[in-house]
């Protein structure tokens, strides 16, 4: 009886402490292979970085459903959003022709594109779904430049492992790993179903990201940082939405 | 002990360490350790899940079936609620508050709790026996005549028979099958369509489902049918006893029953 006990009380305490070892190894491991969302602290963190890493170790590489022309929702859709700032009226007034794109940060030649010399990269589209956390969607053929063309251009340092883009808008600005920065689909869109891209749908420069959802698909963008550290951005928590409580990750 | 066997062994044949100085017939195990846990686990995370599954539909009470529905689309269906978004025409003249951000967080992260728990369950079901010997119906029982004696039974509100203290009738062994083999996967595989990085590694999820939308709208549906076994099975446990019910979840003990029943 006292024999059987102890055995068992030592299989648990092994067991245990196996377990709290591998947690503590399984927790350097990700954070070494980047696994870790940047808003991994707090009581949800567990859950963000199980989603992110399995996510990131699943879907590194796939591509985001595409769908036919005749799958476009039509009439499209243009969600509500803040009034325009005046900076952004301003170039509106102008027809957008002295809009621009600086990327800047961890890259050899930081460079200031017009929305005319993005225009004159070759251009691709892709008819993919706009998918809202609250839970609409629609689909749309989104036209522009793939952003890993432009992150060519400029030259990308080896140690880079985050992208941060900014809209003209104040406080709207997120953050993707090299995964999604580096992915095929991930374009700046000037350009949707056939036409120039809406003011609506985030006209006349968007990031387009298929394989998250809506809200990191930033509208109005004027300025892309390339990074190893989130930390000095806003708190630190990677995007601003984390900051207004939303998941840093919208993959799922 | 011979009445037992056809049912659950007690605890007490299987570690007489910790009950030898206790007589077998006085007080036992209803519920193992594992299924007690779990148990309560999987409470918590239910919980959890439909509160913040409730949060999230406010943001967009419409139903779409296909691939894609927004407020410009006709819904397959609406429900009669206001909403935390302006743009959702609903008949309300007020707006909720934004509830989505911590209501995401607290439904992925008690999703994975309760998916991991889950697979911990069926993982030791199938080894200690527990599905053989309490889940799947008794040989028996796989018949008509002791299928409809079941429900006339249930209809009745028939107290529980002897045997029924240490393992599970008929129907409730169905409805737990149902409620783990068909719900609790379906629930989990319709989540997972909605994500759109996991449909772009394995876009047969979302697909065979008929879109994006229709996983939205049976997941809503089979969350609707697991409220409604929720709610059954709370009624059945006040039926039962509420006390002897929860303690035996609680503890495992089950005092036997001719003393209890009086």
């Amino acid at each position: 009886m006292s024999n059987l006990s102890r055995r068992k009380l030592i299989s648990t305490g092994l067991a245990a402490t196996a377990g709290v070892a591998g947690l503590g190894v399984a927790a350097r491991l990700a954070q070494k292979y980047g696994l870790v969302p940047p808003d991994h602290a707090g009581i949800y963190g567990l859950g963000e970085t199980l989603t992110y890493a399995s996510q990131r170790l699943l879907t590194s590489h796939s591509l985001a459903r595409e769908f036919s022309p005749s799958q476009i929702s039509k009439p499209p859709f243009a969600n509500e959003m803040a009034p325009a700032n005046d900076a952004f009226k301003r170039l509106q007034a102008g027809g957008f022709d002295d809009w621009s794109l600086s990327i800047n940060g961890m890259v050899d030649r930081p460079t200031t594109f017009s929305l005319a010399e993005l225009k004159s990269y070759p251009s691709r589209s892709q008819i993919t779904m706009v998918q809202c956390e609250e839970g609409w969607s629609y689909i749309a053929e989104w036209i522009g430049v793939p952003l890993s063309h432009l992150l060519g251009l400029v030259g990308v340092h080896s140690q880079a492992k985050y992208v941060v883009y900014f809209s003209i808008q104040p406080d709207w600005w997120e953050s993707i790993d090299m995964a999604d920065a580096l992915h095929p689909q991930t374009f700046l869109t000037y350009g949707m179903n056939g036409n120039e891209l809406p003011v609506g749908n985030g006209g006349p420069l968007r990031l387009r990201l298929p394989r998250q959802l809506g809200y990191k698909s930033v509208k109005f963008i004027t300025r892309l940082t390339v990074t190893d550290s989130l930390k000095a951005f806003g708190k630190g928590l990677g995007s601003a939405s984390p900051e207004g409580g939303y998941a840093w990750y919208a993959g799922i | 002990m011979a009445r037992l066997e056809s049912v659950r062994q007690p605890l007490g044949t299987r570690v007489p360490s910790s009950v030898s100085s206790v007589p077998i017939t006085t007080v036992t195990s209803r519920h193992s350790a594992l299924v007690r846990v779990t148990h309560w686990i999987t409470t918590l995370c239910f919980l959890a899940l439909l509160v913040s599954g409730i949060e999230i539909v406010i943001s967009h009470p419409r139903f779409y079936w296909g691939e894609t529905g927004n407020v410009l689309t006709t819904p397959f269906f609406k429900l009669p609620i206001p909403s935390s978004r302006a743009l959702v025409p609903t008949g309300y003249s007020y707006v909720l508050p934004d509830q989505n951000g911590w209501s995401r967080y607290l439904h992925f992260q008690a999703a994975w709790v309760l998916v991991l728990t889950g697979l911990l369950y069926i993982i030791s079901i199938l080894f200690t026996g527990h599905l053989r010997k309490n889940l799947l119906p008794r040989q028996a029982d796989l018949s008509l005549r002791a299928f409809s004696a079941a429900i006339a039974n249930h209809l009745r509100f028939k107290r529980p028979s002897e045997a029924e203290v240490w393992s599970y009738n008929l129907l409730q062994r169905l409805t737990y099958l149902f409620v783990i083999f068909v719900l609790f996967p379906l629930v989990i595989w319709t989540g997972l369509a909605m994500s759109p990085a996991f449909v772009s590694a394995f876009p047969l999820t979302v697909t065979s489902l008929g879109g994006q939308q229709s996983a939205r709208t049976i997941h809503f549906f089979v969350s609707v049918a697991l409220v409604l076994f929720l709610i059954v099975h709370v009624i059945m446990i006040f039926l039962a006893g509420f006390w002897t019910r929860v303690r035996a979840m609680i503890t495992g003990r089950a005092a036997n029953a001719p003393m209890e029943r009086t």
